[in-house]
């Protein structure tokens, strides 16, 4: 059985509709992110399966018991959950160690105890030394560190995480997903973690369910999201990517200026008419001489319109020689093509994800 | 680049050049300005501190004045009531204003806008009116709720009676509640919602996660509020007149007013408001050094959107409540008021052939010193209020753009009347400036004067805030083009403030109108103001006259306030300048 289970969750504000019929399952101690643009519903989802927001339709069970649904709600502090607000709202008034031995304190738990699990808890995020101060006298990362402990401290069942990062600058927001995901691995909580950020996602999560306009586009592991998007949205929302029309007539797909045969492509491209392809910028190869042909791809001549130096690699523009397709295409830092050259350009159909 | 660098050489020539210049004129301002000040605040608390140690005839050094100020038992005994009352007053005004605080700022309790509003009626009331509407409420057995009492159970005694200090610690409560309430909303406002929400999902309910989070959260609001309160019910005049005399209890504000009664004493009276003064500052540091510790407010972080908690049923308790307390500051004492001020005899009720508009007549046009009277709290407090605002204005300006030195001691100085008790203040006045060379004693100058220093403070406030929420690049703009300072002060600066002054200007006039605590020590037979003469009519016992002069003080400062609404957006006056 599931730890968390979501089925058919709407959420209606007058005409606008927030969240459209989320399915989401997690399993126990899975670690799950919703990635979406600000607005897609992903934090109305959060905020439901906290307990904040009651559901227009559809139910939220934990542990097969019915936690939401629209004709009634288990309130928050019933949940046995925990989360970690944008805000971190760490009780200011509070010094480190009495915020993290709140939530014990509420369990009816002898003094003794909290104190040595608190003492514990410090001690796994590395704040023993700061526990006697207050939190205005820590820094983002340290405070963010006290919301984790706050949190994780109570053994909940679910952990909610709302774009907690968000408030940090950029290199403490890439040392706290790691920290994230090993107190994850530590304690293995389930977890939801809201973000926009996609590198947070993956660097985190299990699995990603991407999110827009209210709906939960697809659900994925990191890899899999990024290899085989299923949908546009997906496919742009997560890296780089071009996107290319084909035609198929059964034997191979025809693109504006060169055709690949259609048995390469990994997964079944429809016999007849339209499919489009997300291609990510650094599955073609570019290269000066024609690859010897044989291994599955296909090389087309194209011309360079464009190019930016980016260090670590070269961001081309490239146009195959006949036909007005554009294509963004990243090569190592060594690929030095002037505009105006033309070059080959070596497709990889397996890398290629057919959009639906 | 050869020539860049002729042109910067030039400019930091005529840069040492101007700057000579400015330090002149700036000097002469600073000296203004400063003397200003000094003969506001410094001179007369000055004077205060050393008349308490003069001799009154000789002038020479002494002692004698704190001897007899505390060598007796009924003055140490005025100054425990003191105590006890400002004590009572802070927690009951606490007691009040907390909970529907809360209830306004953080849950879904129905009827929000109107008890707001309730709060700004007693906010706008003068103590003194609504001692007199309790007086009439509960004075013992001809009270209305006595009589109410009596009919409703057929007992032959009343069971309330104002006349004590109980009496006097719900009447001061009841009007200065709305200090504590507008501290606490205030910070509450700033308190995001995931606060509560962390100690929800953590298993706390609504009750535990209000008294463990968010009223720890705003304690030193609550605190500043309890101090305010504590403060203005210990230097409160009116009211404790009104309701301790005939109690035939003292509290140090009665007591320095006897030092006033023929014999003045105005050494004796120096010497005894000195705890007073002491008592004041202390309590400002100490809420300076509780505000000081922890960054409370600082961290309440981003993304802080507030949502109203959902009470269910108890939001029905909690307007409950908030109205019970609207009934005690506002409905009943107003309802009683109007009726004294329309009726033949209060006593008589609320019959039709009672009812009669013989008393405003009498006021405007009968009796003539009322129509003066009247027209004196007017202008006087036009004028104050003017004057307050130019001054405050003026050293705004040169604190906030930093054109001369030790521009702060400029700020200070305006701020330090907060801590100096109207009465006290009133004391220092009378004896700085009503004995010669100035003699000013009875003249309309003083009590401007005095209301003026004792209101600077607010001015400065407002006046500050309004500045600093002007960008001087708006200046810079006019200089860069070819205007001068006075020019961009003119056609910018004051146009950009007029809405902000007026609004500093209604927030000194109003206060001004009401004033009692200092002005009963500085009037003159010819310069009686509205407070006063409502006290003088007290204690001829004449309540229907008395209830129609206030009625009229009343609906002039409504109408002000809701001109003043009008202009400057709602509830400006309840919002905290800080």
């Amino acid at each position: 059985m599931s730890r968390l289970k979501l089925t058919g969750v709407s959420k209606r504000y007058g005409d606008f509709l927030a969240v459209d019929g989320i399915d989401l399952e997690l399993q126990n101690g899975e670690f799950v992110s919703l990635l979406g643009p600000s607005g897609c519903g992903k934090t109305t989802t959060l905020r439901m399966i906290a307990g904040f927001v009651d559901p227009t339709l559809g139910t939220i069970e934990m542990d097969g018991k019915i936690l939401s649904s629209p004709s009634g709600s288990v309130p928050p502090d019933r949940r046995q959950m925990s989360m970690i607000f944008q805000s971190y709202a760490i009780w200011p008034n509070m010094t480190v160690e009495q915020n993290v031995a709140f939530g014990l304190e509420l369990r009816k738990i002898s003094n003794a105890e909290v104190k040595r699990r608190v003492g514990e808890m410090l001690e796994v995020v590395h704040m023993s030394h700061l526990a006697d101060r207050y939190p205005a006298e820590l820094s983002g990362g340290q405070q963010q560190r006290v919301a984790l402990a706050r949190a994780i401290v109570i053994r909940p069942s679910v952990l909610l995480l709302d774009e907690p990062l968000s408030n940090l600058d950029a290199t403490l927001r890439e040392e706290m997903r790691f920290e994230i995901r090993r107190l994850h691995d530590e304690f293995q909580v389930t977890t939801v973690y809201v973000t926009h950020d996609q590198a947070e996602a993956m660097v985190t999560s299990d699995r990603i369910a991407v999110m827009n306009h209210g709906r939960i586009e697809q659900v994925d592991v990191p890899r899999a999201l990024y290899n085989q998007p299923k949908t546009r949205f997906v496919a742009g929302f997560i890296g780089r990517t071009n996107f290319i029309e084909g035609v198929s007539d059964g034997h191979q797909v025809s693109f504006d200026g060169f055709a690949l045969p259609r048995s390469a492509f990994e997964r079944d491209v429809p016999a007849q008419g339209k499919a489009v392809f997300s291609v990510r910028p650094h599955s073609m190869r570019l290269s000066d001489v024609p690859p010897t042909a044989g291994n599955g791809g296909s090389a087309v001549g194209v011309v360079v319109l464009e190019r930016a130096f980016l260090g670590e690699h070269w961001d081309y523009v490239v146009k195959p020689r006949e036909g007005a397709l554009t294509l963004r295409v990243t090569t190592s830092p060594m690929n030095d093509f002037p505009i105006g050259a033309t070059a080959w350009l070596e497709f990889e159909p397996r890398q290629m994800a057919l959009i639906v | 680049m050869t020539d860049n660098s002729l042109d910067i050489r030039a400019l930091h020539f005529s840069g040492i050049a101007s700057r000579l210049r400015r330090l002149d004129a700036s000097m002469l301002l600073w000296l203004a300005l400063i003397a200003a000040l000094a003969f506001l605040i410094l001179n007369p608390v000055l004077r205060l501190i050393i008349s308490s140690l003069q001799e009154t005839d000789t002038g020479s050094f002494t002692l004698a004045n704190y001897r007899t100020a505390y060598g007796n038992i009924r003055h140490l005994q005025s100054l425990l009531n003191s105590l006890e009352l400002g004590v009572g007053v802070a927690l009951l005004a606490t007691c009040f204003a907390v909970p529907m605080a809360w209830a306004i700022s953080r849950t879904d309790m129905p009827g929000k806008a109107f008890v707001r509003l309730m709060v700004f009626a007693a906010f706008v009331t003068p103590p003194y009116l609504g001692a007199i509407g309790w007086i009439l409420l509960a004075g013992p057995n001809s009270g209305w709720l006595n009589k109410v009492w009596m009919a409703l159970t057929g007992a032959s005694h009343g069971i309330f009676n104002v006349y004590s200090m109980t009496g006097l610690i719900l009447v001061i409560s009841v009007t200065s509640f709305p200090y504590t309430f507008v501290f606490t909303s205030s910070a509450l406002d700033l308190v995001s919602s995931e606060m509560e929400d962390a100690a929800n999902i953590l298993g706390a309910r609504t009750l535990r996660t209000t008294l463990r989070i968010t009223l720890p959260l705003v304690t030193p609001a609550i605190i500043g509020g309890i101090i305010i309160s504590f403060l203005e019910a210990i230097a409160l005049f009116g009211a404790p007149a009104l309701i301790a005399l005939p109690a035939r209890f003292n509290v140090v504000s009665t007591q320095l007013w006897q030092f006033f009664e023929y014999p003045v004493r105005v050494e004796e009276a120096a010497a005894y408001s000195m705890p007073l003064l002491a008592i004041t500052v202390l309590m400002f540091w100490i809420q300076r050094r509780i505000l000081g510790r922890r960054g409370y407010t600082s961290v309440t972080g981003k993304g802080g959107e507030r949502r109203m908690i959902a009470l269910g049923p108890w939001r029905w308790v909690m307007l409950g409540y908030a109205l019970l307390v609207c009934a005690l500051s506002v409905f009943l004492p107003m309802l009683v008021l109007v009726q004294a001020a329309f009726a033949k005899a209060w006593g008589r009720g609320f019959s039709l052939d009672n009812l009669t508009l013989h008393n405003f007549y009498y006021l405007l046009f009968e009796q003539t010193q009322a129509k003066q009277t009247i027209l004196n709290t007017f202008l006087y407090s036009a004028v104050t209020a003017f004057a307050a605002i130019s001054l405050t204005l003026a050293i705004a300006y040169v604190v906030n753009r930093k054109l001369v030195p030790f521009s702060n001691v400029l700020a200070f100085l305006c701020m330090a009347p907060f801590v100096v008790p109207g009465i006290v203040l009133a004391i220092g006045f009378y004896a700085a400036y009503a004995p010669p060379p100035l003699a000013l004693y009875g003249t309309a100058t003083i009590l401007i004067l005095g209301f003026t220093t004792r209101f600077l403070p607010i001015a400065y406030t407002s006046s500050a805030a309004g500045l600093r929420s002007i960008n001087p690049e708006m200046e810079e703009a006019v200089r860069i083009l070819g205007g001068s300072r006075l020019l961009a002060i003119r056609k910018v600066l004051i146009p950009l403030l007029k809405k902000s002054l007026a609004g500093a200007w209604i927030l000194v006039f109003i206060p001004a109108t009401r004033e009692l605590s200092s002005a009963i020590f500085l009037v003159g037979p010819n310069t009686r103001v509205i407070s006063v003469m409502l006290f003088d009519l007290s204690e001829e016992g004449n309540f229907e006259v008395l209830a129609a002069l206030g009625v009229i003080l009343l609906v002039a400062t409504v109408a002000i306030a809701g001109i003043g609404s009008k202009i400057i957006g709602r509830d400006f006056m309840l919002r905290r300048n800080s």
